[in-house]
């Protein structure tokens, strides 16, 4: 029904020129922004950890999952779950549970969602993920519609030192900043491997791919739990900076914006997804702060502009700003399949 | 659970599968045809609960809001197939999604906007306010019945305009094979309008006769796509008769899992579509 995207793999020389410029430009701002801002990029890079997540789905596999933000909810709660009303515990306690908690829940859905195709992959996803939403919506135990709070960061010490203190905002950035970073650097990695290759052609001809012997269901399964991993990854992230985690952070809005920042930036490179959450954030936050003209106060009404902004953008450039900014490159960085 | 407990659960649950049943066969009848995923379908929903509580108003008959809000939903069907979602027809799913989620912030602020954020009710028709007594203390209200048959005569309707009409005819082509009912001489452009408007209508109906029910209120429709999206699953995407028997099953579990098992019963239907899935990856009635 539909030919599958060439994405852009390879980055021609302006594209690769701006990555750079973003990187000192995020490594530099907490020396320059007020700690509000610094808060509000620290949330745009744990995003864009979530958007990278599930870009490797997306954009990578051909595998549009509309339930993502489920994995993302779950290590937030585990790290709820883990952490006691009175006392701070261990990150190495907390982290690793947090995002194997999310795995393995994405390795259980995994299990009946990759084995749809296409719509029903989308459908079978978000439905899913309503399920989880749905747990812990109704269990007061859970948290219930109001959610949990995380009254501590976790702690960061080996053998009695602290390293770092996740309670300051500027060490957190950075913390969360690293992170970024390495999930980048493992993602691209993985996307050359031969793994990364097969989750490609698995997106370009899933058929080809069985006849050449790849047992496809166990690379789609196994991209389809590291995602939720990375996703929980991010979660924890969250949990740890909002200190408060609800069942919204599982729901089918937040899945959809996840969807919206890996095409708004280009998908299937991961720094599209990294650009895609930065440029969605400060859309949305500049819709919501619209000023009021007249007796109107545009920026109540920011879901009519924000709706209006991802038709759009899928109108007018389902390639994404990476795309644009490659095309405009004139550069043949694009891989044409 | 003596009898009548069980009567009445059992005709709520046949209701709300019935229900269900109209918004998943538009929302299956536009997917099989014209391949698009239409994340909207709930705000049609929404749209035809709001239309009631206006129109009822306006009107002062549900009766007379029926049939004006259906002859405006089919012309918001038309119009917006016109505008929008026939250039999304070849589009990727992804770019679908997108879209109709874009439209979901879109028709969800515009109701904003109109009728506010708070919870209105419908009047029931004097006509239809009366119980039937089952014992003592328990009766069953006539307006459910009601929008039953309404739910049935559609179906039936439905079920006669796909298999028996030359319109119905023309349709089943275009779904089987687009290029060669074009080459036949048959405008699948006004096929595929006429199927996007049944869609939009059907699911604008649904919801108005609900409104007495469940009442108006934001938001209405996000829950009612993804119970939609679940019997589509189930039923296999593309079939009205899947979607009406799996929408029925869904009707009972969701019914009698409140009633029965209380504790987990927001999860027993996505349970069944595990079941199903793990059983029959393509639904129970894949075309």
């Amino acid at each position: 029904m539909s030919t599958p995207r060439a994405n852009l793999e390879v980055f021609p020389r302006s594209v690769r020129l701006m990555l750079w410029l973003g990187l000192a430009a995020l490594a530099a701002f907490p020396f320059v922004g007020g700690d509000f801002y610094v808060q509000m990029v620290t949330r745009m890079m744990i995003l864009a950890i979530f958007a990278m997540s599930l870009d490797l789905l997306q954009g990578v596999s051909g595998l549009v999952s509309l339930g993502h933000a489920a994995y993302f909810g779950l290590a937030g709660y585990a790290l709820a779950f883990l952490m006691p009303q009175n006392e701070a515990t261990s990150i190495w306690l907390t982290l690793p549970l947090s995002v194997l908690a999310s795995g393995l829940a994405a390795l259980v859905i995994g299990f009946f969602v990759v084995r749809t195709h296409g719509i029903y992959f989308i459908m079978v996803t978000m439905a899913f993920a309503q399920m989880v939403f749905f747990l812990f919506f109704d269990n007061k135990a859970l948290g219930g519609s109001d959610g949990l709070y995380i009254n501590f960061k976790p702690t960061v010490s080996l053998g009695g030192w602290t390293l770092m203190d996740l309670d300051d905002k500027k060490t957190l950035y950075f913390f969360t900043l690293a992170t970024l970073l390495l999930v980048y650097g493992f993602l691209r990695r993985l996307l050359w491997s031969p793994f990364g290759r097969a989750l490609a052609g698995i997106r370009i001809n899933e058929h080809r791919m069985r006849a050449l012997g790849f047992g496809t269901f166990g690379y789609k399964l196994t991209a389809f739990s590291l995602a939720g991993a990375l996703a929980g990854l991010a979660g924890y992230l969250w949990g740890v900076q909002t200190g408060y985690i609800n069942p919204e952070l599982m729901g089918f809005h937040m899945s959809a914006h996840a969807i919206m920042m890996v095409i708004l930036g280009g998908m299937g490179n991961f720094a599209g997804a990294i650009v895609g959450a930065f440029g969605f954030e400060v859309v949305l936050h500049l819709f919501k702060d619209l000023p009021q003209v007249g007796s109107v106060q545009l920026g109540k009404h920011w879901q009519l502009w924000m709706g209006s902004f991802i038709v759009l953008v899928v109108i007018f450039a389902p390639r994404g700003l990476l795309g644009l900014a490659g095309r405009l490159g004139r550069h043949k960085g694009a891989v044409d399949e | 659970m003596d009898f009548p407990t069980f009567l009445i659960q059992l005709l709520n649950s046949v209701q709300y599968g019935l229900l269900l049943f109209m918004l998943a066969a538009g929302l299956t009848l536009i997917f099989g045809i014209m391949g698009v995923v239409n994340l909207a379908h709930g705000s049609f929903y929404m749209l035809g609960a709001y239309l009631a509580y206006s129109l009822s108003a306006q009107l002062g008959s549900l009766t007379l809001a029926l049939l004006v809000g259906t002859l405006l939903s089919v012309g918001f069907g038309l119009a917006l197939e016109w505008l929008l979602f026939r250039h999304f027809y070849k589009r990727d799913h992804l770019d679908q999604v997108l879209l109709t989620f874009g439209l979901i912030y879109i028709f969800e602020e515009l109701r904003s906007m109109i009728w506010g954020d708070d919870v209105h009710g419908v009047a029931i028709p004097a006509l239809l306010g009366e119980s039937i007594p089952l014992t003592a203390n328990l009766s069953y209200p006539v307006y459910r019945l009601f929008m039953s048959a309404v739910c049935v005569a559609l179906a039936l309707g439905l079920y006669l305009l796909i298999s028996k009409t030359r319109l119905g005819m023309k349709i089943r082509a275009g779904a089987f094979n687009r290029d060669m009912a074009e080459a036949l001489g048959i405008n699948i452009k006004l096929i595929h309008a006429i199927v996007f408007a049944i869609g939009v209508g059907l699911a604008v109906v649904a919801g108005m006769i609900a409104a007495p029910v469940s009442s108006v209120y934001p938001n209405m429709g996000s829950q009612v796509l993804i119970m939609c999206f679940v019997v589509v699953v189930i039923g296999g995407i593309g079939s009205v008769r899947g979607a009406l028997i799996s929408a029925l099953l869904v009707g009972l579990v969701d019914t009698f899992g409140k009633v029965l098992l209380p504790s987990v019963s927001g999860m027993l239907v996505y349970m069944l579509m595990a079941a199903v899935l793990l059983w029959k990856p393509e639904g129970l009635f894949k075309q």
